[in-house]
């Protein structure tokens, strides 16, 4: 009788252990997109050297970084456009990119439609594409002439564009450029919800520093050469970091290293984890009830940032 | 039917006007019509050569338009010349030096105006079979690589991220370019090739609601323009070439001037 029992429950236990060794590990753990060591030589200077970067499944790893320091180029190296010139990129099998590139020019005689241009490097279904406009608040738009939109109208059709190609690897480069500020705050929401739903990898370009912190696993901090990453906090208080943004940003981005127990709502007021709403979210106001990451103390004027 | 000078042209001229819409479309997408001169221009090289050593015309313009067309994508990718200073330069360079070969050749008597305008009385039953031959792949060709065509035309880089061989289709671009030019030589001449790209293309423009749409209404445009063309050519004994592009011209503007006025009663 005991000896069934044990032979009964080996085989599952078993496909327990293998699982949680092999496929965790190569599903879970292993990268859709690692850079090691990568650089680019252009005109006689490195535009970037030497970026060692990883980017797995259901992660947000942001680059941040001042104008000139290689955002975009990092991007292009990861996207594969452009070849490295030292180390080596390496992107998983059948790995399904999305980008978003910054904002770019349609010449004029391209008669091209929102719907058309949905379909323009993937075939989804008509729901999927709908889905994916719904989801960025542009569905009124599908048959809109691309040309006509406006920045902020026309980013929001470039991210739904992206999301009907279901990728596992997602690149954004400053994807809220020219959208207004309700909409800039929904859209970092709906890129984390995003993470979940798609469980995609999501490679995230921004000098918003503020907004992004929220939703960022990790910070890769750029100039020219990796200064630093890591999670939000540990990277807003590395030296270089500071030297590069200032004391003001390292204190913006340690503001949102804390659990969060409050959502901001479009109308700018704030909802808290028992259900009130206030006119903001100062942690002395009675509603908090959680500790920031920080180490340090406090100062009265970080709430301001919040 | 075929023994008639006329109907023999009015084919070939159909059959350049089907593949010039699309072709011609991607053309103006991609700001390329200086390159479609570069490569008709390049043809009348093309036409020394092979009176020189006696091949089959088309098959050398299409030769020398490809060999052009490879030399434009070294130059551009690995010179920091602006890419309309190296189409001025092989452009110039390859007409001259078809004319000082042709020139050179004293014991042929070229009419190299036949070359320059297209003649229509030249157009033969071999000819007629190239370019029938020439559509059919052209068009295989494009209508397989329509979709990473477009999407390199919107943004190259965004097509490249997303796993479309940019680079591989570019090259296939400029031989279709070059096998369209080969093909047309004979019927509108070298210095009118771009025109029966570009004018049938934009003429539609404004009545086109898609890319598809849009290269199905120049295929009609250029059709049109073809054969009105050749029937005035034959008319008022006009030479064809210039003739097709006059009637182009005129459905472009007959385009822009009805489609002024609907807009306005709208």
């Amino acid at each position: 009788m005991r000896c069934r029992l044990g032979v009964k429950h080996l085989q599952p236990m078993c496909f327990i252990l293998f699982w949680q060794i092999f496929m965790n590990d190569d599903q879970q753990n292993d990268p859709f997109l690692s850079l090691s060591n990568a650089g680019l030589y252009r005109g006689n200077r490195w535009l970037v050297r030497g970026v060692d970067l990883e980017v797995r499944r259901g992660e947000i790893v942001t680059l941040v970084g001042p104008n000139g320091s290689g955002k975009t180029t990092t991007a292009r190296l990861a996207l594969g456009i452009v070849k490295p010139d030292e180390g080596t990129v390496t992107r998983a099998e059948n790995c399904q990119i999305a980008y978003v590139p910054q904002r770019f020019e349609i010449d004029w005689s391209l008669p091209l439609k929102v719907e058309r241009l949905m379909r323009l490097t993937a075939s989804p279904t008509n729901k999927a594409m709908y889905d994916a406009l719904e989801a960025t608040g542009v569905a009124h738009l599908a048959n809109s002439e691309v040309g006509h939109l406006s920045g902020g109208e026309f980013q929001r059709v470039l991210l739904a564009r992206a999301l009907a190609r279901n990728p596992d690897l997602l690149v954004l480069d400053e994807p809220v450029q020219g959208v207004d500020f309700a909409g800039e705050v929904a859209l970092y929401q709906l890129i984390s919800k995003l993470r979940d739903q798609l469980n995609c990898g999501i490679l995230l370009i921004s000098h918003d520093l503020h907004v992004v912190m929220a939703a960022t696993d990790r910070v890769v901090c750029l100039n020219g050469h990796i200064c630093c990453q890591g999670t939000p906090q540990s990277v807003s208080e590395n030296p270089e970091y500071l030297s590069l943004f200032g004391k003001k940003a390292a204190q913006t981005m340690a503001v949102y290293e804390h659990s969060h127990d409050h959502t901001h709502l479009p109308d700018g007021t704030v909802q808290h984890a028992d259900g009130s709403i206030s006119e903001n979210c100062h942690p002395d106001d009675g509603h908090h009830d959680h500790s920031h990451g920080s180490t340090k103390p406090k100062k009265p004027e970080n709430r301001d940032a919040g | 039917m075929l023994d008639d000078f006329f109907i023999r042209a009015m084919l070939a001229g159909l059959g350049i006007a089907v593949i010039a819409g699309p072709l011609g479309c991607l053309i103006v997408w991609r700001r390329l019509s200086y390159f479609g001169d570069t490569l008709s221009h390049s043809a009348l090289l093309g036409v020394a050569l092979a009176l020189a050593f006696e091949i089959n015309v088309i098959f050398a313009v299409f030769c020398v338009a490809a060999l052009i067309s490879i030399v434009v994508l070294l130059l551009q990718d690995n010179t920091a010349l602006p890419s309309d200073a190296i189409l001025g330069l092989l452009s110039h360079a390859s007409l001259a030096l078809g004319l000082v070969c042709l020139s050179l050749m004293t014991w042929l008597r070229v009419d190299l105006m036949s070359f320059l305008l297209g003649d229509i009385l030249a157009v033969s039953r071999t000819d007629l079979l190239i370019i029938f031959a020439g559509d059919a792949t052209v068009l295989a060709l494009l209508l397989f690589l329509w979709k990473p065509l477009l999407a390199g035309t919107v943004n190259s880089e965004l097509a490249r991220a997303e796993g479309m061989a940019v680079d591989r289709n570019r090259l296939a671009f400029m031989l279709l370019m070059a096998l369209t030019v080969a093909i047309a030589m004979k019927i509108v001449g070298v210095l009118l090739i771009t025109a029966l790209l570009i004018i049938p293309a934009t003429a539609v423009r404004r009545f086109s609601r898609s890319p598809e749409q849009m290269a199905l209404l120049s295929v009609i445009a250029g059709l049109a323009a073809v054969a009105i063309g050749l029937f005035s050519s034959l008319e008022w004994d006009t030479p064809a070439g210039p003739s097709i592009v006059v009637a182009a011209a005129a459905i472009f503007i007959t385009g822009q001037l009805t489609g002024t006025l609907l807009g306005r009663q709208s």
